[in-house]
């Protein structure tokens, strides 16, 4: 119990200084710039540099907010993003806590946040932090439900809601690889979603209106300063990687890969992947946050309600077509063209006249 | 503890609200420290929720009396103030400004001159246009990728701009009746360079960005501009184009050569974002028509006119607007000269930043918060040139 336990606050605190270092790295190459490159070699001292600057810096509460929810507020951002890695198995030998309601504990424990978020915002008697802790609870709210049922359908599959079992239903077939959920029409649909809605969770871009600084600034965390502001991003990065690592167990196979097993051997390389997966996921992100304008909040609601909602309901009775029909390339064809039929009439729904290319003429 | 908010002076009640919730205006202050106003520029905007029912701009946190300096220096001692009114374009600061004297004295420009003013004026409009459309797109959330890749154009422009005039931003390059130095053949073969590039830029850029769907669906029939208001306000430029005004002061005036070069005006239909953005990104490619066809016709001469003195340069009396097609808009100059003529009486820009920003609360009503910063961000504005 104590081993995962302390590996888990290792490990995982220090994946999370490290990914700030390797987005901004990675932002910096896709900007055409280097990125930070002064402390150390590559910059690889810059987490350490940044954390004790934050740890030094003057604390500023503002004279008219709420002291103690103030104070309160990062503290609560981080907890709940620490508890979540409890439930995400690292290896075939590695699981911190085998609960038998692990999708169910995550889930609880990952809306947590959003109160974190609110607090902050409400107790800095600030107006732009206000507009931000609005946004932040109709988009974390609104973007619950497409990840749960985007997860449902999984746990309908698996027949449990412990993530372990989750994981070994994805074991064997060919080189452990091809009983990936991901592999399965249902699993893609159901991982995109998934992958989307925990962007949005995590106010990732294109979902990171909460926070948006072109517009409100920082949002929330607009009057934190020090290692308070430090708090909210070191949780907000924490639930980035947390749900990375739940969807890595949930769809693309968990710690299975070729090689993987019960044995230590099989154990260490399971690890190997786990990682792999989680650092795949990490890098998507990145990438996405580097190239991706933001969209507006209403169109992040509208999005979550008339798009996502609707595909993750068809994908629960996708998982029920795979479930009966047991003649595989049956499921297969139904399946593909249930959700197909779904994705395209919903993207036509979703698609306004308003929006098209335009055509321009010259002045005579 | 919280008080709540009904306490708070700044929160009025809505007069017209009904329903079953009572609900309040949030009235929130948008700079003068904000990342996306642009400078030191304020809109007091009253918020319904995230939608803006009412915006009052607030402008003079940068005003540097330009105009009262001016009328108390040497004629040509405020060309290099005319850098810093619009400091991403100094180069066509400067020409509307020789222009505006050049017309009161009646000085003729050699052939020569007029089209190194036309070179350096339209690398200054993809420059400017450029940056533009990366701010902008900094301001829908793209993290500044689009502006970095904007900005390293913009460095080789402004690389030229060092070597010929000896400054990046501040060029301080026109004088009366031609140009402060000549350029070499060796700028004009950098020149030439950058314009064979700068396609290939324009075409990635317009890859990435003019199809993605986040970015259609938050600039188009967001911030419209109807045709009528752009001509009762006298918005210029870009801006009027996208609304479907017809109007580009180097076709009417035909100023410099641009009479004899060919291109085209694009105009929009629609005037929304999209369109200021797309406009923008047309009119670089005409740009870049001209730059060829400069580049390729300039012919050899005096770079500046020799009957010009460079001391005791007086003006008989008169007064005189000269305006060109600046990145912005049309960018004019009122010059009054009276008895003793070395200096102007009366000194006054046009400058079509302020005046394009006038409209700002038409295009922003109604539309939510996230979207008043990219409407101001298709303004296009530079305070230098809004406060003077």
């Amino acid at each position: 119990m104590a081993i995962p336990i302390l590996f888990v606050l290792s490990v995982f605190l220090g994946i999370f200084a490290y990914t700030t270092l390797v987005e901004r790295k990675a932002l910096g190459r896709i900007q055409n710039r280097f990125g930070p490159n002064r402390v150390g070699r590559w910059g690889i001292l810059q987490p350490i540099a940044d954390g004790l600057k934050l740890l030094i810096k003057e604390d500023i509460v503002p004279r008219r907010a709420d002291q103690f929810v103030h104070f309160l507020a990062p503290v609560i951002a981080v907890i709940p993003s620490i508890l979540l890695f409890s439930v995400v198995p690292v290896g075939t030998r590695l699981v911190p806590v085998d609960l038998n309601i692990g999708i169910l504990f995550a889930f609880a424990v990952s809306t947590v946040s959003v109160l974190a978020l609110f607090m902050g915002g409400w107790a800095s008697r600030n107006k732009f932090s206000l507009l931000g802790a609005m946004r932040a609870v109709a988009q974390v709210v609104s973007y619950e439900v497409p990840m749960v049922l985007a997860a449902v359908a999984v746990v309908m599959a698996v027949g449990s809601l412990s993530t372990l079992r989750i994981a070994r239903a994805q074991s064997g077939g060919i080189l452990n690889v091809t009983n990936w959920f991901v592999f399965r029409p249902w699993g893609f649909v159901g991982f995109v979603l998934f992958t989307i809605g925990a962007m949005a969770e995590s106010a990732r871009t294109p979902f990171d209106i909460p926070e948006a600084e072109s517009e409100i600034i920082a949002g929330y965390h607009t009057e934190y300063s020090g290692f308070k502001f430090a708090l909210f991003q070191m949780g907000e990065y924490l639930a980035s990687i947390a749900m990375a690592g739940i969807t890595v167990t949930m769809f693309l196979g968990g710690y299975n890969g070729p090689g993987s097993g019960p044995g230590w051997v099989g154990g260490l390389i399971s690890m190997f992947w786990f990682f792999i997966k989680l650092a795949f996921m990490i890098v998507l992100n990145i990438w996405i946050r580097g190239t991706w304008p933001r969209v507006r909040v209403d169109q992040l609601l509208g999005f979550a309600w008339k798009v996502l909602l609707p595909m993750s309901i068809a994908n629960i009775v996708a998982v029920g077509m795979w479930h009966y029909l047991t003649f595989r390339p049956l499921a297969w064809v139904a399946t593909t063209l249930w959700l197909v039929l779904w994705f395209v009439t919903l993207s036509k729904l979703a698609a306004t006249e308003n929006v098209a290319p335009r055509t321009y003429r010259y002045a005579s | 503890m919280i008080q709540p908010l009904t306490e708070e002076k700044q929160f009025t009640r809505t007069p017209g609200s009904e329903g079953l919730i009572e609900t309040q205006t949030l009235e929130v202050s948008i700079g003068p420290q904000h990342p996306s106003t642009h400078g030191v520029f304020r809109m007091d905007c009253v918020l319904d929720g995230e939608t803006v029912v009412a915006l009052k701009p607030v402008m003079g946190y940068l005003h540097r009396n330009h105009e009262q300096l001016a009328e108390r220096m040497a004629w040509l001692g405020s060309m290099p103030y005319t850098d810093r009114l619009d400091y991403l374009n100094s180069m066509s600061n400067n020409w509307a400004y020789a222009l505006a004297v050049e017309k009161l004295a009646g000085i003729k420009v050699p052939e020569h001159a007029e089209y190194l003013r036309v070179i350096m004026s339209e690398l200054t409009r993809i420059l400017n246009h450029s940056c533009v459309i990366g701010f902008m797109l900094q301001d829908l959330g793209a993290w500044g990728t689009p502006l970095l890749y904007a900005f390293r154009e913009r460095e080789r422009i402004l690389d030229l701009f060092e070597a010929v005039s000896g400054s990046r931003m501040m060029c301080n390059y026109m004088r009366f009746g031609g140009v402060r130095v000549d350029m070499t053949s060796k700028d004009l073969a950098v020149a030439k360079n950058i314009v064979s590039r700068f396609p290939r830029f324009l075409d990635e850029f317009e890859m990435l960005l003019t199809g993605n769907e986040v970015l259609l669906a938050r600039m188009q029939r967001i911030g419209i501009l109807p045709k009528e208001l752009a001509i009762n306000a006298s918005i210029s430029g870009p801006m009027a184009r996208a609304s479907g005004v017809e109007y580009d002061v180097r076709k009417i005036d035909e100023y410099g050569v641009y009479g004899r070069l060919d291109f085209r005006v694009p105009v929009g239909n629609v005037g929304d974002v999209y369109d200021r953005y797309y406009i923008r990104v047309l009119e670089m490619r005409e740009s870049i028509k001209i730059l060829q066809q400069a580049l390729h016709d300039i012919p050899a001469g005096p770079h500046v006119a020799p009957e010009v003195k460079l001391r005791n340069f007086k003006i008989p009396p008169g007064d005189g607007y000269g305006r060109i097609e600046a990145p912005k808009g049309e960018l004019g100059f009122y010059l009054v000269s009276d008895e003793g003529g070395k200096q102007p009486y009366r000194y006054h820009v046009r400058p079509p930043s302020f005046i394009n920003l006038t409209t700002l609360e038409d295009m922003c009503l109604g539309h939510k918060v996230a979207d008043v910063v990219i409407i101001l961000g298709s303004i296009d504005i530079v305070l230098g040139e809004v406060d003077r």
